[in-house]
C-alpha cells in the first residue's frame, strides 16, 4: 500500500524538465516546461515558471514533435514470449520516439475476448515506456466465421476502439459488414488486413517481373485492391468507418483515393518498409525481405509516397512484427513473414519523406501522431504542443546519421531489413505523459505504475 | 566461379567454359578406362530433399568418374526433411569436410540461401530448387543443341555458341525450372527463344523475359524453330484449374504425332524433339515423337554425365580467381590418350 502510494505520488509530482531551444514541429524555436504530466508552459513562461530542481534539456538543433502513435504492433505477449513481450517491445517503442502503440491481436490466445485485451492493457501500464492499446480481434480466434465479443473488448478497462483480425482478412462479405456495422455501437472501427485469400495461396512475394525470374508464387496487387474497393462499398452502404492496413500498391491508393473523394469514411496507413523497400530485395532469397504484404515495385513506393504526402494515405503504421531467428535462418518459403520496425520508423520515413521534401516536420507529426490517435481515439495523444496539454513529446536530432545494427536493438526481434542501412534523423528524449522514457538517446526509466483506482484517470490525464 | 546456382547470373564466358569442359569429359566417357584422378580426395554430399533418382545418379557418376568420395544424403522424409533444419543440415555437411553440396530442395532459392548464409563454405551446386532453376539441366540441354547445331552446320562444338539457333520451349513455363534455366542460358548464348503454353501456365512478367511468347502451338512451329523443347506436366497442375483437362492440353499443347508430321511437311529436317524427362507419354508427348529420330531424350541423359563433370571440376578444381581464362587446357586432368 505504502508503495502505491508512493509510485502514485511520484507519478503526479515527478520531475519537471525545462526544455530548451528545441524547434517545435520544425519551426519557430521556443522552451517548453513538461510539468505534472502535461506541458506545463511554452516560450518565455516556461523557464520564468520552471521550478528550481527542473531538469534543463538542452535542445538546440533538436525539433520537437508529438509522440508517435502506432496503429500496428505485434508485441507477441501473451503466447510467443521468446519473439517479443510487452515490456521489451514497448522499450523498442520508446527508443523509436513513441508514446503509443496498438497491439495486434494475434497473440496466443487471440486478443478476442475481454479478459485477453485487459491483460495486454495491464501488461503495458505495468512496463510503463509507452502507452499500449491492445487491438481485439473481430472474430473469435481471427478464425472468420463469428464475432468476438467486441463490446465486452469496448467496454473493458483495455477500452478497445480499433478491431482487427490482421494477418488474416476478413473475407467473408457478410461478417465484414456486420463488424463494420456493429462498432458503430461504441465507435470502434475496423482495421482490414487486405487479403483476398484464394488469390494469394501459398504466396511468397509481389507477383511481377522478379517473381517470374525467381520462381515464387506471386501474392498479385489484384488481393488487396479487390478486397479494399469491396470494403470501402461496404462501408459507403452501412455508413461505418473503416481503416485500412499496412497499404502497399498503388492501384489500393487510388481506390482509396477515389472512395474519399466520394466522402467514404476510409482511413488508410502505409508501413516504413514500403514507403522505402522494394521486390529486387527479394532476389538475394533472404528472409528478412519477407513480409505481408510484400514488397512491391518503385512504382508502388512511388504512389505510395505521394499518397501519405497528399493525405490520402492517413498514418504511418510500423507493422513492427519480430520474429526469433530461426524463424529467419531458412529457406525463404519456409520463413515467417515480417519486419521490426519501432526502432527505424522515424528514420526511415525522414529519409523517405521529409528529407525527400514530400512532407514538413509538422505533416510528419500528422502522419505519425495526430492522426493515428484520432484513428484509435486516443484523445490525450497527438496533440498540439500548447500549453495544458498532456505532454507526449519527443524530440528529435534530424541531422544525426546512423548505421541499422539490429543486434543492438531493444525489440527481440533481429529481423530488419534496413541491417546496415545508413539512415537520418534520431530520437534524443522520449516523454510519455511527461515522464522521460527516453533521454540522451537511451532508455530512461519506465512511468510509474499509476494506482488501480486512478488508472483510466491516468491514461486520459 | 564458387558456386553454380543459376544461369540467370552466369556470364557467356563461363557458359561457354562449361560446355568446353564438357565436350572433353564427354571424350572421358568415351574411353574405356572412365575415370579421372581430378577430384581425389575431395568429398562431394548430394543432398537431396526431394525424390529425383535420375538426377541424383547423374550427379554422383559425374562426381565418382572424378574420383571424388560422394555422399549421399537423401533429407526427404528423414529428420532434416523440415525446412527449419536446412541450417544444421549446412552445418552437419560443414563439420564433415565437405567440398561441394549438391542440392536438390522443393523450395525455390534453398541453394542461394545455402551459398550466402556462412553456414557452410563448400561450393554449392543447385540440382533443382523449386519453380527456381535447374542450371545443370539446361547446361546439358544447351550442350545438346551446340553438338546438334555444329553438325548441322558442319563445324566442331568446342568453342562455338548458339547464335543463330532458334528453339521453342512448350508447356508449363510458370512452374518449370528447366524453362528458367533454359531461357537464361540460351539467350546467352545467342540463341533465340520461343515460349508457348496456355496463357495460365506463363508466369505474370514473363513479358520482360528475352523471348517471345505464344499461346497457338501451331503458330510456333511456323516459326521454323531449330528445336523443341517439351516441358513435363506435373500431376499436381491437373486439378487446379490451369486447364479444362489433360485431353485439351495434350491437344493445344502436346508434341503428338500430328505435330511430328508437321516438321516434316514444314520441311524442317533438322529440328529436333527434347525432353527433360520423365516424359508423360500421351500427354505433352507422343511416344512416336519421343521414339523418333528427332528425339533427343537419351543423348540429354548422356550429356548430363559430362556436364556434371565439368561443373564439379571447375567448382572445386579450378581457379576460383579465374572466372574468365583465355584459353582451358588442363594438362592434369585429361590424360594421355584423350579423344579430343
Ligand atoms: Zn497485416
Amino acid at each position: 500500500m505504502t508503495t502505491t502510494t508512493s509510485t502514485r505520488t511520484s507519478a503526479r509530482t515527478g520531475t519537471a524538465y525545462l526544455i530548451r531551444g528545441g524547434s517545435l514541429l520544425g519551426r519557430g524555436v521556443e522552451d517548453l516546461l513538461v510539468r505534472d504530466g502535461r506541458i506545463a508552459a511554452v516560450g518565455s513562461a516556461a523557464a520564468s515558471g520552471a521550478p528550481q530542481d527542473a531538469v534543463t534539456i538542452d535542445a538546440d538543433g533538436l525539433v520537437v514533435l508529438p509522440g508517435m502513435v502506432d496503429l500496428h504492433t505485434h508485441l507477441r505477449e501473451p503466447g510467443r514470449e521468446d519473439a517479443e513481450t510487452v515490456e521489451t517491445g514497448s522499450r523498442a517503442a520508446a527508443l523509436g520516439g513513441f508514446t503509443a502503440v496498438h497491439a495486434m491481436a494475434n497473440s496466443s490466445p487471440v486478443a478476442d475476448t475481454a479478459g485477453v485485451v485487459e491483460q495486454v492493457y495491464r501488461l503495458g501500464l505495468a512496463s510503463g515506456w509507452v502507452e499500449v492499446r491492445p487491438v481485439g480481434a473481430v472474430t473469435v480466434g481471427l478464425g472468420g466465421e463469428r464475432l468476438a465479443e467486441l463490446g465486452a473488448m469496448a467496454e473493458s478497462r483495455a477500452g478497445v476502439r480499433v478491431f482487427s483480425d490482421d494477418g488474416i482478412c476478413v473475407s467473408d462479405p457478410v461478417l465484414m459488414r456486420r463488424a463494420l456495422e456493429y462498432v458503430k455501437a461504441f465507435d470502434g472501427v475496423i482495421a482490414q488486413h487486405a487479403q483476398e485469400p484464394r488469390l494469394t495461396e501459398g504466396a511468397q512475394m509481389n507477383e511481377g517481373d522478379v517473381s517470374a525470374v525467381l520462381g515464387l508464387a506471386g501474392w498479385p496487387a489484384v488481393a488487396e485492391e479487390s478486397i479494399i474497393a469491396r470494403d470501402v462499398l461496404l462501408a459507403q452502404h452501412v455508413g461505418s468507418r473503416l481503416h485500412v492496413c499496412h497499404v502497399s500498391t498503388a492501384g489500393s491508393v487510388e481506390i482509396i483515393r477515389w472512395a474519399k473523394a466520394r466522402g467514404i469514411d476510409v482511413t488508410a496507413e502505409v508501413t516504413p518498409h514500403h514507403l522505402l523497400l522494394t521486390d529486387e530485395l527479394v532476389r538475394s532469397y533472404d528472409p528478412v525481405y519477407k513480409v505481408n504484404p510484400p514488397l512491391r515495385t518503385p512504382d508502388d513506393v512511388t504512389a505510395l509516397r505521394a499518397a501519405l504526402a497528399d493525405g490520402t494515405i492517413d498514418a504511418v503504421g510500423t507493422d513492427h512484427a519480430p520474429h526469433p531467428s530461426e524463424h529467419k535462418e531458412c529457406e525463404w518459403a519456409q520463413a515467417a513473414m515480417g519486419m521490426t520496425g519501432l526502432e527505424t520508423a522515424l528514420s526511415v520515413v525522414q529519409h523517405a519523406m521529409v528529407d525527400t521534401g514530400l512532407l514538413d516536420w509538422e505533416g510528419f507529426a500528422r502522419v505519425t501522431s495526430v492522426t493515428p490517435a484520432r484513428i484509435g481515439r486516443l484523445g490525450h495523444q497527438g496533440r498540439p504542443l500548447a500549453a495544458g496539454e498532456p505532454a507526449n513529446l519527443i524530440l528529435v536530432d534530424p541531422a544525426a546519421r546512423w548505421t541499422v545494427d539490429p543486434t543492438t536493438m531493444a525489440t527481440k526481434g533481429r529481423n530488419s531489413p534496413f541491417r546496415g542501412l545508413q539512415l537520418p534523423g534520431s530520437v534524443r528524449a522520449t516523454f510519455y505523459a511527461g515522464h522521460a522514457t527516453v533521454l540522451d538517446g537511451r532508455l530512461a526509466t519506465p512511468r510509474p505504475v499509476p494506482a488501480a483506482d486512478e488508472e483510466a484517470p491516468a491514461w486520459n490525464l | 566461379m564458387k558456386h553454380l546456382l543459376s544461369t540467370h547470373d552466369l556470364s557467356a564466358r563461363n557458359a561457354l567454359r562449361l560446355l568446353d569442359v564438357a565436350e572433353e569429359m564427354a571424350a572421358v566417357g568415351d574411353r574405356e578406362i572412365k575415370k579421372l584422378p581430378a577430384l581425389r580426395g575431395r568429398t562431394v554430399v548430394n543432398l537431396f530433399f526431394e525424390d529425383s533418382t535420375r538426377t541424383r545418379i547423374s550427379f554422383e557418376a559425374a562426381a565418382k568418374r572424378l574420383s571424388a568420395d560422394v555422399i549421399n544424403f537423401a533429407a526427404k522424409g528423414s529428420s532434416v526433411s523440415k525446412g527449419e533444419s536446412l541450417k544444421d543440415t549446412a552445418q552437419t555437411l560443414e563439420a564433415m569436410s565437405a567440398d561441394a553440396v549438391v542440392i536438390r530442395h522443393p523450395a525455390s532459392g534453398a541453394p542461394a540461401r545455402l551459398a550466402a548464409s556462412g553456414w557452410i563454405d563448400a561450393a554449392v551446386v543447385n540440382a533443382g530448387d523449386g519453380t527456381h532453376e535447374h542450371p545443370t539441366q539446361a547446361l546439358l540441354d544447351a550442350f545438346t543443341l551446340r553438338r546438334h547445331w555444329a553438325r548441322v552446320g558442319g563445324t566442331p562444338s568446342a568453342g562455338t555458341d548458339l547464335t543463330g539457333m532458334k528453339v521453342l520451349i512448350v508447356g508449363d513455363v510458370l512452374h518449370s525450372r528447366v524453362a528458367r534455366s533454359n531461357v537464361w542460358l540460351l539467350t546467352t548464348l545467342g540463341a533465340e527463344v520461343l515460349l508457348a503454353g496456355p496463357p495460365t501456365l506463363l508466369p505474370i512478367g514473363v513479358g520482360a523475359w528475352p523471348c517471345t511468347v505464344h499461346y497457338d502451338l501451331d503458330d510456333a512451329l511456323a516459326q521454323r524453330p531449330d528445336a523443341v523443347m517439351m516441358l513435363r506436366l506435373q500431376a499436381e497442375r491437373m486439378n487446379a484449374a490451369f486447364f479444362p483437362s489433360t485431353r485439351e492440353y495434350s491437344r493445344r499443347w502436346g508434341f503428338d504425332d500430328g505435330r511430328l508430321a508437321l516438321l516434316d511437311a514444314l520441311g524442317l529436317d533438322d529440328t529436333v524433339v527434347m525432353h527433360p524427362g520423365p516424359m508423360n507419354r500421351g500427354l505433352e508427348i507422343s511416344s512416336a515423337a519421343a521414339d523418333s529420330p528427332r528425339s533427343t531424350v537419351l543423348a540429354q541423359v548422356r550429356n548430363g554425365v559430362s556436364v556434371r563433370m565439368a561443373a564439379l571440376y571447375l567448382l572445386l578444381a579450378g581457379d576460383p580467381h579465374d572466372d574468365v581464362p583465355e584459353q582451358h587446357d588442363l594438362p592434369a586432368l585429361i590424360p594421355e590418350g584423350r579423344t579430343p
